[in-house]
């Protein structure tokens, strides 16, 4: 394939690609490339920070560099007479709202005005007319600071002074189910944290702002939820949604609400201020300092079972460190506490769990949030029951799975599948990897890698098991709504959604549900902007369900235009017609014609909607129909421990879920793998340390994401397809699940191998010693 | 995705102002460049100054690019010594020749970071940045290597590589390291790093061991858990007089055991008594580390002598 074919692939055109020597998969359940893999690899895929336009100017944010003060005085003279420099904003030139948040809460401004609440809070922005010029502006803003104490322990947040207008306490949610007096015959309590993980997107920020002629601007942005953005920079520009319209570039990464407002909102604010196209880049530093990160956590478990190892009770304290703004911590509590008790039968529990401010850097959505503090906690209680009663700890949680009809501690009973003991006999009975001792010693690779200390002798092998559950779609009544539209003409496929391509292969996926429902082989996915009817963010699998939902539909209703004349004149009902390859054909074989030619030169729109059942919100006690509906993972770790080190290497591991249906092989592995692998950088290098409030090493270097050394071999053991008779397709969200049952194997795999309680994510070398002190 | 027409495949890199680039192939015109131009940065591997560059901490206002200097990109034997340049690179000393020559170096060399960084980073700039965590720095400490440093109009002059890294001398301006000058020793070296996980990381310690049979002596040194590679003089002694040199080297594992926890004992000490004369326990970060050392350093020796 020549460059010119594989950019314009990469544009969506209609220019065709060269034949291949083998068919092309398609339709549903093929392996189906992603159209933009070739420009991917070849680096001609353009990101946001390669957008450009004429006369641009370069933007930089002022941040905040204490996690806690009061605002005296912010002068801007001096950075406002230097050469090149042509806007400097603060909070008085924030003409609409000055408050903005995700999640519905809009606690967060868009600059500092008189507090600054974390280290990295925007305070003043500027434009100049190169990127260095902008930073050194940046940096000649004068403020005046009272630096106040942080506070950083989310324990002293109830008691600490209001950080907030709004106060501390952002969620509390004290579940309440079954009977508080029971009790089992054995009793087993642990405390766990869990550390910060960022996301850490591959590509930082970028984006361009262009002002209109009408008085609006264009943003051009890796937004994951254009219209959600769109709505919150209106109403801080003061401006009618319809005069800011934000077209989604390339998005470099997104397993989390991966773009920061704090940069969006000034960039926009500087375009209508200098009428001038502003453009910036964030630094990898800026990036760490920008964006939401995943809510440390403090888990107190107490579970009470009876000496067959059932669980009677399940006692829990959850609190989620929210960080100085609220943005989605009240979604990530709720998933927290409904799923507290893991994908196990507890017919007594009672969990309280709280969201509280402090002076931290924000949390926020990052993929399994809640489901995934609380998987490491439970399963390591699971590991603690099997221990005191000397029962295999698979067997022990066999003992208690769910199943589909089985109520969670919520009340919600489980109408989906749920094959979760299917899951875990299926990845327990895989064979085991071999000993380094059984293998040749050239291709050892112990803890520490390849060129590390590691000693055979020293080395222990362990076995552990996590068994996560997420919730799919937004919960407690959110509207979950998608619209698409589908245009057929001259035999090729359009389809219009603003539904974002984070990576997770909504595209193709979009594609494969044209190809399957209308027999057309060349769809195209039309780049998304705010001008298209919303479709939601990119989270919890949404796309796949809504807005995969909304395309079957807008393509069915395609088809019965392109069939209903044919079926009138042959007096049959159109669902007696195939197509299939671009032909229709009638059930007995009388009929048979070219899409082409039924077309006739007509051009065929259809617009759908997906809008799964409504859900309610959890109430006083924790208790309501909240999920749409809820997928299942498990996991077996393999680990080798160097136990006088602590270096920790993870050998395999094996995967089993409940994907309801698999719609594209390659992608759901690829999917699966990428999950896995974020799980392995919880549970052993991924944690953005912040003593004080202050981010240290807000680098990949401080900051350690697994390599490729690093990821275990992942085998993907059983995937079960039950389908989920209320989704499309019947088909579940697979990206999440993985990443929370990943990090409780890895950590019962560990406790395996040294004994140790193991009870902090991510594991610190001092906890995996099984010698000595 | 789709893109708007004119909104792809443009630079992002804004126009700079001219920097001067002096590419010298000599060592003695490398010097006369930085002494004729004393504001210039010299450059070899960049793998650390080009991050500070391109991260806006550093605005060199001219470069001294040290890549084309063909004499220091190599090795040379000179009287029981290698004279290593100082141009070559980690993956250069990670190579099987090299290893058979100073095996702890090319062990070091190839612990050194991912591939990338190996291809481009030098034994000279490893020295120069002197970071903590510099991968050759304790081997070269182990070694006793001595630099060799150019200075104007053909002056050389040497220092040991522990005074430059310890601040006792500093290069004076316009100086560069030429070569380092380490003794070929024909026994057993081990370099040990701990890091943080199984991929490509800055070790959290290292150990560096090297044993010199014609002296009977056994030479370590500590690296990453202080600004300068540490060396447990007394530890090493001790265990060199319990190494039965005629006899195979053979040692009691015993002295392996001690050997760890007196050069652990030494590079990460007690605190210092309260007035009462108890000795306040280490936090446990510490006592993790010292475990780690410990374990290394023991590891080490037992390689060394096995």
């Amino acid at each position: 394939m020549s460059n010119d074919a594989a950019t314009a692939e990469a544009e969506g055109t209609a220019e065709a690609a060269p034949p291949a020597p083998e068919p092309i998969p398609h339709g549903l359940g093929a392996s189906l490339p992603p159209a933009d893999a070739r420009a991917k690899t070849e680096g001609t895929f353009p990101y946001a920070a390669d957008l450009w336009a004429e006369g641009l100017l370069w933007a930089a944010v002022l941040r905040s560099p204490h996690p806690h003060a009061r605002i005296v005085s912010i002068d801007t003279a001096h950075a406002r007479e230097m050469p090149g420099v042509r806007a400097v904003v603060t909070h008085e030139d924030v003409p609409g709202t000055p408050l903005h948040g995700r999640g519905g809460r809009a606690d967060r401004p868009v600059f500092a005005s008189d507090v600054v609440r974390h280290h990295g809070e925007p305070i003043a922005a500027v434009a100049a007319d190169h990127p260095d010029t902008a930073r050194m502006a940046a940096a000649a803003v004068i403020v005046e600071y009272e630096v106040l104490d942080p506070v950083t322990d989310p324990e002293q947040a109830f008691e600490a002074e209001p950080l907030h207008p709004d106060g501390n306490l952002i969620r509390h949610i004290p579940l309440r189910h079954g009977d508080p007096e029971a009790a089992g015959e054995v009793v087993v309590e642990g405390l766990y944290r869990i550390g910060r993980q960022d996301p850490a997107p591959i590509g930082a920020e970028a984006g361009l702002a262009v002002p209109r002629p009408d008085g609006g601007v264009e943003l051009y942005l890796a937004s994951t939820d254009p219209h959600g953005d769109r709505d919150t920079a209106a109403a801080c520009y003061g401006l009618p949604p319809e005069q800011v319209k934000i077209v989604v570039t390339g998005v470099p990464g997104a397993t989390a609400d991966r773009e920061d407002q704090g940069f969006q909102l000034p960039l926009g604010l500087l375009a209508l201020k200098t009428g001038c196209p502003v453009k910036l880049t964030a630094t990898r530093e800026e990036s760490f300092l920008g964006h939401t990160h995943r809510h440390p956590t403090l888990l107190r478990y107490r579970h009470h079972a009876d000496a067959e190892g059932r669980v009677v009770k399940v006692e829990a304290q959850i609190l989620l460190d929210a960080g100085a703004y609220a943005d989605t911590s009240s979604d990530a509590l709720a998933a927290a506490v409904a799923f507290a008790c893991g994908p196990y039968v507890v017919p007594n529990a009672f969990i309280e769990g709280w969201a509280v401010r402090t002076n931290n850097p924000p949390s926020g959505h990052v993929r399994g949030e809640g489901a995934m503090q609380v998987c490491a906690a439970y399963e390591a209680q699971m590991d603690k029951i099997a221990k005191k009663l000397g029962l295999d700890p698979a067997e022990v949680r066999l003992r208690n799975v769910l199943a589909t009809g089985d109520v969670l501690p919520t009340g919600q009973t489980v109408t989906c599948p749920a094959p979760v003991a299917e899951l875990l006999q299926a990845v327990r009975d895989f064979p085991l990897p071999a000993l380094p001792k059984d293998t040749p010693e050239d291709e050892w690779l112990l803890p520490g890698g390849p060129e590390g200390a590691g000693e055979p002798g020293a080395v222990r092998r362990g076995v552990g098991y996590g068994i996560g559950m997420v919730h799919m779609l937004g919960a407690e009544g959110a509207d979950e709504v998608s619209t698409a539209t589908v245009k057929v003409q001259d035999g090729v496929a359009t389809v219009l959604c603003a539904a974002v391509e984070t990576g997770q292969g909504f595209t193709t996926l979009a594609r494969q549900i044209v190809q399957e429902t209308l027999g057309v082989d060349e769809v195209h996915v039309a780049p998304v902007d705010t001008d298209q009817p919303p479709a939601g963010a990119g989270c919890r699998g949404r796309h796949t369900w809504v807005s995969g939902g909304a395309v079957e539909r807008a393509a069915k209703m395609v088809r019965t235009q392109l069939l209903q004349p044919l079926a009138h004149q042959f007096g049959m009902s159109t669902e007696l017609l195939q197509i299939a390859d671009g032909k229709i054909t009638s059930y007995d074989g009388v009929l048979s014609t070219t899409v082409a030619e039924a077309l006739d030169g007509k051009e065929l729109w259809a617009t759908a909607q997906c809008r799964p059942h409504p859900t309610e919100p959890l109430d006083e006690a924790g208790q309501g129909d909240a999920f749409v509906g809820m997928a299942f993972c498990a996991i077996r770790a393999v680990v080798d421990v160097d136990i006088e080190i602590g270096s920790v290497r993870v050998v395999e591991l094996a995967v089993a879920q409940d994907v309801g249906r698999v719609l594209n092989p390659a992608q759901l592995t690829a999917r699966i793998e990428a999950g896995v692998t974020q799980g392995v950088g919880i549970a052993l290098t991924e944690n953005l340390r912040t003593p004080r409030g202050l981010i240290r090493h807000p680098d990949l270097t401080g900051y350690a994401l697994p390599t490729a050394l690093d990821t275990p071999d992942i085998r993907i053991v059983k995937l079960v397809e039950e389908r989920d008779v209320v989704a499309p397709f019947g088909a579940k969200a697979v990206s999440a699940a993985p990443v929370v049952a990943s990090p409780a194997a890895v950590a019962s795999a560990v406790r395996a191998a040294t004994g140790r309680p193991v009870n902090r994510l991510p594991i610190r070398p001092q906890a995996a010693v099984a010698t000595g002190h | 995705m789709g893109q708007r027409e004119g909104a792809v495949g443009l630079t992002t890199h804004a126009p700079q102002a001219a920097q001067a680039v002096t590419l010298p192939t000599t060592l003695d015109e490398a010097v006369a460049a930085l002494t004729a131009m004393p504001a210039a940065v010299p450059v070899a591997g960049g793998t650390d100054l080009m991050a500070a560059v391109n991260s806006g901490q550093l605005r060199p206002a001219a470069l001294v690019g040290l890549g084309r200097i063909s004499e220091i990109r190599g090795w040379q034997y000179q009287d029981g010594h290698a004279l290593l340049g100082a141009g070559l690179t980690h993956a250069r000393m990670g190579r099987p020749d090299f290893a058979a020559l100073i095996p702890a170096l090319a062990a070091a060399a190839r612990a050194a970071g991912p591939p990338q960084i190996r291809n481009a980073g030098t034994l000279g700039g490893n020295i120069a940045s002197a970071a903590p965590t510099g991968d050759a720095l304790p081997v070269l400490a182990a070694l006793e290597a001595t630099l060799i440093i150019a200075g104007p109009d053909g002056a050389r002059r040497e220092m040991p590589v522990s005074h430059l890294l310890a601040g006792m001398e500093m290069l004076r301006a316009g100086e560069l390291i030429g070569y380092v000058r380490v003794p070929l020793l024909h026994a057993p070296q081990v370099f040990l790093k701990a890091t943080g996980r199984t991929g490509p990381g800055r070790a959290t310690a290292s150990v560096a061991l090297v044993l010199d049979p014609a002296r009977r002596g056994v030479r370590c040194a500590v690296g990453a858990i202080a600004p300068m590679p540490l060396r447990p003089l007394e530890a090493e002694q001790w265990v060199a007089s319990l190494i039965d040199w005629d006899n195979g080297r053979a040692v009691v594992p015993e002295a392996l055991h001690g050997f760890g926890e007196y050069v652990a004992a030494a590079c990460i000490p007690d605190a210092d008594p309260a007035e009462d004369g108890s000795v306040p326990p280490l936090p446990p970060a510490v006592l993790h580390l010292r475990r780690t050392v410990a374990a290394l350093a023991r590891r080490a020796l037992g390689r060394a002598l096995s």
